[in-house]
């Protein structure tokens, strides 16, 4: 079983819209959106929720006042500034550690569970789906997305999938680290502007750091044709292949309002080249390293 | 007045919207917090002359005291540590540095050292006090970047913070020291989907807040509507062109290619004051 991630670097470059269209011209693969911030692929894939479960994260402080002596030892021991100077618990600064509960000498703090959000497993047009959401302002989304995959994993372990195809968060910290770790490709989407290329340097360094091997996707080439041509030449220098190019076109915008991937909505060129893309990441995933 | 700028969804002109708001206001101070991808000094143009490393406090073993008795790995809410019959193996990456096996062993075998995990830069551009915050390739927590940055923020100053894209912890980190948080989204249903996310997140966190549409024109009326119904006010409106991409992909800023952006980014700003003020 293969895994492909498709991650950027910057947001907003069409991440999600690639990995729909490549949704819709798998023939045997697994979903996973492990963008939990910010889910949107099942905006598209609209998927039928077959098993919910909970998710905790890291533990969070509970503090009895009915016990606390004010003796502040919490608050003097708390790296992260989550216990004000009246033993309040500031739960969004909280990050879990259990300090708090371990030098308080009357045990009026515990370390409880915390309900962060939940993950599914679902069925969709296209094959079986994983997915999560995570709740407002809660921790630990590199731990979710590592759910999200383990799900993914055994959904194409049980039904025979031979590919996992992982919609990846933007950035390069601790949720995207989760997303591609151990993965057999990534596929970088990135545009003509100068901050995607930056962006995207700093994205193949990490794919790099990790060793894992990385070719790149460059969506609206036609709005800087000079700085394509800097990507081309970057890329080539760091022996990365550019699978695909894709043309500025509204038609992304209006296959996502019509709820599909743009494969389903439209032949045209957008279609086209993506097709093509697809085709070369399949022959980079059967090729072993 | 601190105001920030977030999005939920990446790529929806976060960083436009806070560069030309700092470059209407003169004498701002702007601090980038998308530490994992900075973009805004491609915009500001701001000569970095000043840099100091980010250090977190990560623990080492002192092997002459150590019994393995596993206290510490058996306390690390992270698992940053690891007891093997006669080793302590220490993954620092995932260290938070809560100083927790320090206070629980016994022998007082823990002593703290410092790693790097990013540095802050400094400098000005057109009067705009600029600072930026880089997480080193590999490191995984953007955190402790962010709080240093914060630590620049001056508050005589009007100051312009960048958020990265998302809903957690780095970007409530972020939005929860502001005045007054500008949601930027664009009119898609990924644009939308994402707006109510983001608006959860300021809701909770009780800071008045906006909206800017970018891009306006591109989808459909969806996010108007509800910014409508949850009575949400839409402060501006970006519309969608070819030339504004242009700029963008070129590091040009909208109130450097037409002047006209300046009276409208700076009635943007003298509206979010009224708002703060009430």
């Amino acid at each position: 079983m293969k895994q492909l991630t498709i991650i950027s670097g910057k947001g907003g470059t069409g991440k999600t819209s690639i990995a729909a269209a490549f949704a819709s011209l798998a023939k045997n693969a697994v979903f996973a959106d492990c963008d939990v911030d910010a889910a949107d692929l099942h905006l598209i894939l609209k998927p039928e929720v077959k098993k919910t479960m909970g998710f905790h994260g890291l533990k969070i402080a509970s503090i009895d006042k009915d016990k606390c002596t004010n003796c502040k030892k919490c608050y003097d021991h708390c790296k992260f500034n989550a216990i004000d100077e009246d033993i309040n618990l500031i739960k969004e600064s909280c990050e879990g550690c259990g300090v708090c509960e371990y030098v308080c000498p009357v045990d009026a703090i515990s370390m409880v569970e915390r309900d962060s959000g939940f993950a599914y497993i679902s069925d969709t047009r296209f094959g079986p789906m994983a997915h999560a959401m995570l709740k407002t302002a809660e921790e630990a989304s590199g731990k979710l997305v590592t759910v999200v995959r383990e799900n993914a994993k055994d959904i194409a372990e049980n039904k025979k999938k031979n590919l996992i195809i992982i919609d990846g968060p933007p950035g390069i910290g601790c949720p995207v680290i989760s997303a591609i770790s151990g993965v057999d490709l990534v596929l970088i989407v990135t545009e003509p502007t100068l901050s995607a290329i930056h962006d995207l340097e700093r994205i193949l360094d990490v794919a790099r750091h990790f060793d894992i091997p990385a070719v790149v996707c460059i969506n609206k080439y036609d709005i800087n044709k000079g700085n394509v041509e800097k990507i081309e030449n970057y890329c080539k220098d760091h022996n990365v292949d550019v699978v695909g190019k894709l043309p500025y076109d509204t038609v992304m915008t209006e296959s996502m309002i019509h709820e599909k991937s743009v494969i389903e909505f439209s032949d045209g060129e957008v279609s086209d080249n993506i097709t093509n893309m697809w085709k070369k990441v399949e022959k980079v995933l059967s090729n072993d390293r | 007045m601190i105001v920030s700028i977030a999005s939920g969804k990446g790529g929806t002109g976060k960083t436009t919207v806070a560069t030309n708001l700092a470059l209407s206001l003169g004498k701002a101070q702007f601090i980038d917090c998308d530490v994992e991808e900075p973009n805004a000094n491609i915009f500001l143009k701001a000569k970095l002359n000043e840099h100091e490393d980010v250090i977190v406090e990560i623990p080492e073993i002192d092997k002459g005291k150590c019994d393995y008795c596993g206290k510490c790995s058996e306390f690390c809410a992270y698992n940053a540590l690891a007891v093997v019959p006669s080793d302590v193996l220490v993954f620092p990456e995932l260290c938070h540095s809560c100083g927790g096996c320090e206070l629980v062993c016994p022998q007082n075998a823990i002593n703290w050292k410092g790693k790097p995990v990013g540095k802050v830069e400094h400098g000005v551009a057109n009067g705009v006090d600029f600072y930026h915050g880089l997480l080193n390739v590999g490191e995984i927590q953007a955190i402790p970047v962010i709080k240093a940055l914060k630590k620049k923020i001056d508050n005589k100053k009007n100051v312009i913070l960048d958020a990265p894209p998302g809903t957690s912890c780095p970007v409530i980190e972020v939005v929860n020291v502001s005045d007054y948080c500008i949601l930027v989204t664009e009119p898609t249903p990924f644009g939308l989907h994402d707006l109510k996310l983001a608006v959860e997140v300021v809701r909770h966190l009780n800071i008045p807040f906006g909206v800017i549409i970018n891009r306006d024109g591109i989808g459909n009326k969806e996010v108007e509507f509800y910014c409508q119904n949850e009575k949400i006010p839409v402060i501006m409106k970006i519309p969608e062109s070819k030339k504004i991409a242009r700029l963008y992909s070129k590091g040009i800023a909208l109130v450097s290619e037409d002047h006209g952006w300046y009276e409208k980014f700076g009635s943007v700003f003298n509206r979010i004051q009224e708002e703060v003020r009430k």
